[in-house]
């Protein structure tokens, strides 16, 4: 059939150089883009089932018009796409949290307190530097915010580096304790007499300003400076190297003369410094004050973030995008096709259970040869395995 | 479907009988980006004959091995079954022909019984969901009983040996209906005399009609177990022999493509000063037990100590509490004359001293890294692989590309990640980070398990050239003959503590087996206390 060679090439090669760079990009991202796309399948299928179960006449076109509402909220002008990125930036700095703790093979879902923490401390300096220079306040405002976070991740990673207490078990207890605490320091402390609610002052100076059309916050600016920053972490400096190796084999870690549990408090601490940071830049760039309860779903919709972007700083980027337009998007949807915004919680559930269930879309369209690993799913079913991996 | 020529070079014997042959690939080949795995490979097996599959590691065997059951498909070929072409598209199917599979690392639940392990995904049912474990039960006994293992069907499978873990991984084929059996390295976890009563197994199952693949690179092995032998070298047939007309010589050079030296040409050692002294090192094991119990050893620079054993014997825990990676609860260990017990692996390794670990994969390299950042592994916080706290990947390219080519690394490239390289090379990645620089003291842990002979050829010629530069080198092996090969002088290690040290040119190869077997010289075979 064909010639006996050792040196056969595999592929013909239709794109000449460029070929082997698309097989490799399509190798990352074929898992990912197909789960978006079945999960908006799912989505359409929703849809249409639940107008049946609602007794409602059957509009085939409903889908569609959702859909074309959806992209329209989030990309159809100006105000629409920055709104998306306002969306996006939390998105992409929890993203950051939780990408960076599967790094280490630690499965951080924690950042939905640490959000929190950071938010609250932000707004505490902030309201004290109400009236200072912003060239003080401003700063002194998100330090505070990643200062908090940072310390509502070392909790649970010196917990785990002293005792092995799982960081899964620890973080989501210190999500309901990161609750108390906000509502005692709103209703307490920060409270402000002018209103009957919990609520506390405005941060005035240290508000993150506005750049870009009616909403565009500079905290979108720091959320890129922190994907730079943990990419090169990541990829340019020891301490990454470091996390790296701890999270992919921790008994080669500590041969290499690595010390897995020190990694285990620092990585924990970077990775609540980036959720307080987040939270830190959603209350001065949009809320600005903060009240009880604070509702957001950031810190979790952060994990789904990490997954889909496989925990690469650059992935994350785009995963935010995706839920954060989507987000920004679902008001004009549900306002012009009555569709809910809760069709959006069904499409972010269905991709990640799409990731996580990889081996179905693996079979359903024959993807060999795609990325095999995916290094945050291991730690998540190791995390539930219960083997304790730092010693 | 056309007939395919028997390809160049594979010499059939003419006094093999004409029978069809229970299985035949014929022209197997698959690709994969970049290599060639299997290159029209010929291979066929008849009822009742044990065929050996030789090869190098990487040399294709296991493509195969997938190939026939199921897990890759080939590009071109066929597979036949008693002439019979069949599809195999996954393992369930190669079950139903009665292909059974024995991989190098069992797939048993330790928890559960041998039945239950035995029954499992083949459950026999009593109505819709109720298990008939009663039946099970008297079809394993009855088959153990016709193949003679006496093993309690009911005992947990974690609590049996390795050995009679493969027992129960055959009987799992059995059950099944198994009429060809692979078996992928058996022999390669098990001792000498394990290995000899799983052949007299495996002579029991051609016997009664069972056609055996098996698969290898051990050469004395196949000599002693197969019928026939084909021997595979970089995805292609290099040839076909029968043990009555061969030798591991001619098989070597096959396998290999080259006259490969078996063993070692080593030089009288030249001992210098003491370079390691261990002093009534006791070490607890990962169970709490005293794995350690009171060890004493010198080794001079220029010289080679090899500690035999069977796997087991409190080795691994030995060497680990030597390197640093395990505190001993009792004793000293001195490293030129400066006490270092405790010392961490990185104060270890800066002293001078080196570690090729037994679990390559555990402690040797990080299976997702590029094997440039493997071959840095230890030292990628020292300059020039940074400064202060950035990386230089310039510098640690750089030191890749001299080691891969140095140390004969055969790699794509050094940014592939380190699990595609084949086990061998796995190896000389490690022993080239660990040997590429002045070293006062060299740990070898099992340093070539389940290598293939070319491999195992260079590594000892690197120790012995370390050794000759006046290095200290702590071997430690399972293999008896790589202790005997290059050990300049032998300790004997049985449940914690040696039990003799013999010089290692006279050292008899008996005496120490049973010295491994029963740790005492006067003590019968079957295994009293060595205390």
């Amino acid at each position: 059939m064909t010639e006996r060679s050792a040196a056969t090439p595999p592929t013909p090669a239709p794109w000449g150089p460029l070929w082997p760079l698309a097989r490799r990009v399509w190798s990352v991202v074929a898992l990912p883009f197909m789960s978006i796309v079945l999960a908006l399948l799912v989505g359409v299928l929703v849809m249409f089932f639940s107008q049946i179960l609602a007794g409602q006449p059957v509009d085939p076109s409903l889908a569609v018009r959702a859909y074309q509402a959806l992209i329209e909220g989030s990309f159809g002008n100006v105000d629409a796409i920055v709104n998306s990125w306002v969306q996006t930036a939390p998105l992409i700095l929890g993203g950051l949290a939780v990408g960076l703790a599967f790094k280490a093979g630690l499965f951080n879902i924690g950042a939905q307190g640490q959000f929190l923490l950071g938010a609250l401390g932000a707004v505490a300096v902030g309201v004290a530097l109400k009236h200072a220079p912003v060239a003080l306040a401003l700063p002194a405002a998100l330090l505070a915010g990643m200062v908090a976070g940072a310390l509502w991740g070392f909790i649970p990673g010196a917990l785990k580096a002293i005792s092995g207490a799982h960081e899964v078990v620890t973080t989501i207890m210190l999500n309901y304790v990161a609750l108390g605490v906000v509502a005692w320091a709103v209703s307490g402390p920060l409270d402000t007499p002018v209103s009957l609610e919990p609520l506390t002052d405005d941060v005035g100076n240290a508000a993150l300003p506005i750049l870009l059309g009616r909403n565009g916050h500079a905290g979108i600016l720091v959320a890129f400076l922190a994907v730079a920053v943990v990419w090169w972490l990541l990829a340019r400096t020891t301490l990454g190297f470091e996390i790296k190796t701890v999270g992919a084999n921790p008994d080669a870690a500590r041969y290499a003369g690595m010390h897995p549990r020190l990694l285990v408090a620092i990585t924990m601490s970077l990775a609540g410094l980036l959720a307080g940071l987040s939270g830190a830049t959603v209350l001065l760039g949009v809320t600005r004050n903060m009240q009880v309860p604070y509702s957001t779903t950031v810190g979790f919709d952060s994990i789904a973030v990490a997954l889909l972007a496989r925990s690469n700083p650059v992935g994350i980027i785009f995963a935010a995008l995706l839920f954060g337009a989507m987000r920004a998007g679902a008001p004009l949807m549900s306002l012009r096709t009555l569709v809910p915004d809760q069709l959006i919680d069904v499409i972010q559930a269905t991709i990640l259970l799409f990731l996580v269930a990889n081996i179905v879309i693996r079979r359903l369209f024959r993807l060999r040869g795609v990325e095999a690993d995916i290094g945050s799913t291991d730690t998540i079913t190791r995390s539930y395995g219960g083997e304790v991996a730092v010693r | 479907m056309t007939e395919t020529t028997p390809p160049i070079g594979s010499d059939v014997p003419a006094a093999a009988p004409v029978i069809a042959p229970a299985l035949e690939m014929r022209g197997i080949t698959k690709r994969y980006p970049g290599v060639l795995a299997n290159d029209h490979i010929d291979i066929d097996v008849r009822p009742g004959e044990i065929h050996a599959l030789l090869g190098e590691n990487g040399a294709g065997k296991t493509t195969l091995m997938n190939v026939l059951y199921g897990l890759a498909r080939p590009d071109e070929g066929q597979i036949l079954l008693d002439g019979q072409e069949v599809h195999i598209g996954g393992p369930s199917d190669a079950i139903d022909h009665g292909i059974n599979m024995v991989h190098q690392h069992f797939m048993l639940i330790p928890v559960l019984s041998v039945v239950e392990n035995i029954m499992l995904g083949d459950e026999s049912m009593r109505g819709l969901v109720l298990l008939d474990s009663a039946e099970a039960r008297r079809r394993i006994i009855d088959l153990a009983r016709r193949f003679g293992f006496d093993i309690d069907p009911d005992v947990r499978v974690g609590s049996l040996s390795v050995g009679w873990q493969q027992r129960v991984e055959i009987l799992k084929a059995l059950y099944r209906d198994a009429r060809i059996l692979v078996l992928d390295e058996p022999t390669a976890v098990l001792t000498p005399q394990e290995t000899d009563e799983i052949f007299a197994v495996l002579r029991r199952l051609a016997s009664e009609g069972h056609s055996i693949l098996f698969i290898s690179h051990k050469l004395y092995e196949v000599l002693q177990i197969a019928d026939r032998i084909t021997v595979i070298r970089r995805g292609r047939v290099v040839g076909q022999r029968i043990p009555a007309e061969t030798n591991e010589d001619e098989l070597a050079e096959l396998m290999v493509g080259r006259g490969v030296q078996l063993t070692v040409d080593r030089g009288e050692s030249h001992p210098g000063a003491v370079t390691l002294t261990v002093d009534g090192l006791r070490v607890k094991g990962d169970r709490g037990h005293e794995a350690v119990r009171g060890v004493d050893f010198a080794i001079r620079a220029g010289e080679i100590l090899g500690i035999a054993g069977v796997a087991g014997n409190g080795q691994d825990e030995l060497v680990e509490a030597i390197i640093g990676l395990r505190k001993p609860s009792a004793g000293q260990v001195v490293l030129a004359g400066r006490e270092v017990t405790g010392w961490s692996p990185r104060h270890m390794n800066e002293a001078g001293v080196a570690f090729v670990p037994a679990d390559r994969h555990r402690f040797g390299i990080v299976a997702s890294f590029p094997v440039s950042e493997c071959l840095v592994l230890t030292d990628y916080y020292r300059a020039p692989y940074s400064a202060g706290i950035f990386r230089n990947d310039d510098a640690i390219e750089a030191a890749a590309e001299r080691l891969t080519l140095e140390y004969d690394i055969r790699t794509p490239s050094v940014d592939v990640r380190a699990d595609t390289l084949s086990g061998g090379n796995q190896q000389k990645l490690i022993v080239a980070r660990e040997f590429a620089r002045e070293l006062k003291l060299l740990v070898l842990d099992q340093p070539t398990r389940g290598l293939d002979v070319g491999s195992i050829e260079f590594i000892h010629r690197q120790v012995v050239a370390k050794r000759d530069a006046g290095t200290a080198v702590l071997l430690v092996s399972a293999e008896l003959d790589e202790v005997l090969e290059i050990s300049d002088r032998i300790a004997v290690m049985f449940r914690g503590l040696i039990v003799a040290v013999l010089d290692g040119r006279t050292a008899d190869k008996n005496e120490i087996g049973l010295l491994m077997a029963t740790g005492g010289r006067e003590a019968p075979a079957g295994g009293v206390t060595a205390a």
